[in-house]
């Protein structure tokens, strides 16, 4: 048996070493940059459709992220998506004529909200509705829009003194 | 006739070992509150089981964490996403490979430890001895133990995962040059509190299991040199599958 001094002082730095790495793993490894205060408010935004939209998605503005998605459901009566955005306290003066965006962090980064100020004299106040949103692009309509849009053409072309078939929309 | 009767035998066998297993558990749980109090025997566990085991912990994380960088690397370049090895690395040794990894370290390195002492100690009627001075040896010898195993699991997990990151850095960004910049950062920002979390949970409840099963082998071992030698094997047998069933379980439930 070693002398109890020595196996203190080994226990002593065990324990501060386990510590220092959960304090490492806490601190530097995860994502706590962005923690919402207590004195955060909440906006709603309806979009015909949100894309891949979660819970927890950032919402940031200029690129800084000022919230976060708080909650994400559907309303029967307007037939869209209600999207509550919940915004940190420090950022208490977005003009409320603001518009919303859902966007697409990257190739194969998650979406995210985008908000973009207006001009108006007066802030989001808890509540608010946002009244600007753009849907998110949905990446299939994109493409069946384009590959109608060259086959409507070349069809237009080819019977050329016809008139072109109605555009779409 | 024989063959179905052995099967049944031995069912009724493992049916009263995990009943047995109960009991001691229930056992340790009654005394761990006034076990608590006594902190110099689990200090001494603490030292035992945690200190001792750093050696072999940080050595095998490192070669964890720098196996999965050069995996994580040769796999990520075929998508063309090298820096994205921060996050995999991140996530699978803080969700998976740091507890699993650990757990059986730590069943291969204290839980025998533990096992062949109080297996010996059976063997060599120093429990005997305590029963008759009126010592109970439950309090005396097996609750420090076990509370120093809980104690020092997660711990040892978290130093490992630790270790595991930067031998991963080491591989992936000194080795292989993915900017170290975005090896940090894109862990930064795709890893959430809740991994750690469930690696500091996996870790502590992996540690209840180990440290159980080690001080209920040796405490109940036969008090014969083979007795002891088969308590030792069980320990890290029982650890390991244990280990990993009780995983998947933690693992479902926690997604």
């Amino acid at each position: 048996m070693r002398s109890t001094r020595t196996i203190d002082i080994s226990t002593g730095l065990f324990v501060l070493l386990g510590f220092a790495a959960i304090l490492f793993m806490v601190t530097q490894i995860t994502n706590r940059e962005f923690s919402l205060t207590s004195d955060s408010y909440r906006l709603k935004a309806l979009f015909e459709n949100i894309g891949g939209l979660k819970p927890g998605a950032p919402v940031s503005m200029a690129g800084v992220t000022v919230g976060r998605i708080e909650d994400i459901s559907y309303d029967m009566n307007l037939l869209k998506a209600v999207v509550t955005l919940r915004i940190d306290g420090r950022y208490n003066a977005i003009p409320n004529d603001s518009d919303a965006s859902i966007f697409t962090a990257g190739l194969l980064g998650g979406q995210y909200v985008a908000l973009t100020p207006g001009g108006s004299e007066e802030a989001f106040k808890n509540g608010d509705q946002v009244e600007f949103v753009q849907d998110a692009v949905v990446l299939e309509n994109l493409i069946s829009k384009y590959l109608f849009d060259s086959a409507a053409k070349k069809s237009g072309a080819a019977a050329a003194p016809a008139p072109a078939p109605a555009a779409q929309e | 006739m024989t063959i179905l009767r052995e099967l049944l035998q031995s069912f009724l066998t493992f049916l009263e070992r995990v009943g047995l297993l109960a009991r001691f558990a229930l056992q340790l749980l009654v005394i761990t509150p006034a076990g608590l109090l006594r902190v110099r025997p689990i200090i001494e566990q603490v030292y035992n089981t945690g200190a001792l085991s750093l050696v072999i912990i940080m050595t095998c994380g490192l070669f964890v964490g720098m196996v999965l960088g050069l995996q994580g690397y040769d796999l990520l370049t075929r998508f063309g996403s090298e820096e994205y090895l921060g996050t995999a690395t991140a996530i699978s040794l803080l969700r998976e490979l740091g507890p699993v990894v650990t757990a059986l370290l730590f069943a291969g390195r204290a839980g025998t430890a533990l096992a062949a002492e109080l297996g010996l100690m059976r063997a060599t009627d120093q429990i005997a001895a305590m029963e008759i001075m009126a010592v109970d040896p439950m309090r005396r010898v097996v609750l420090p133990r076990f509370l120093g195993g809980v104690i020092a699991m997660p711990l040892l997990v978290a130093i490992f995962v630790v270790v595991a990151l930067f031998g991963a850095q080491l591989v992936g960004v000194e080795f292989f040059g993915v900017d170290s910049g975005s090896f940090w950062s894109q862990m930064r920002s795709s890893v959430e509190l809740s991994d750690v979390r469930e690696g500091l949970l996996k870790g502590v409840v992996f540690g209840i299991a180990c440290s159980l099963i080690a001080v209920y082998e040796g405490y109940t071992a036969l008090p014969t040199a083979e007795g002891v030698g088969r308590a030792t094997t069980r320990t890290v047998v029982i650890s390991a599958v244990v280990t990993l069933i009780l995983d998947y379980i933690l693992t479902a439930l926690m997604l």
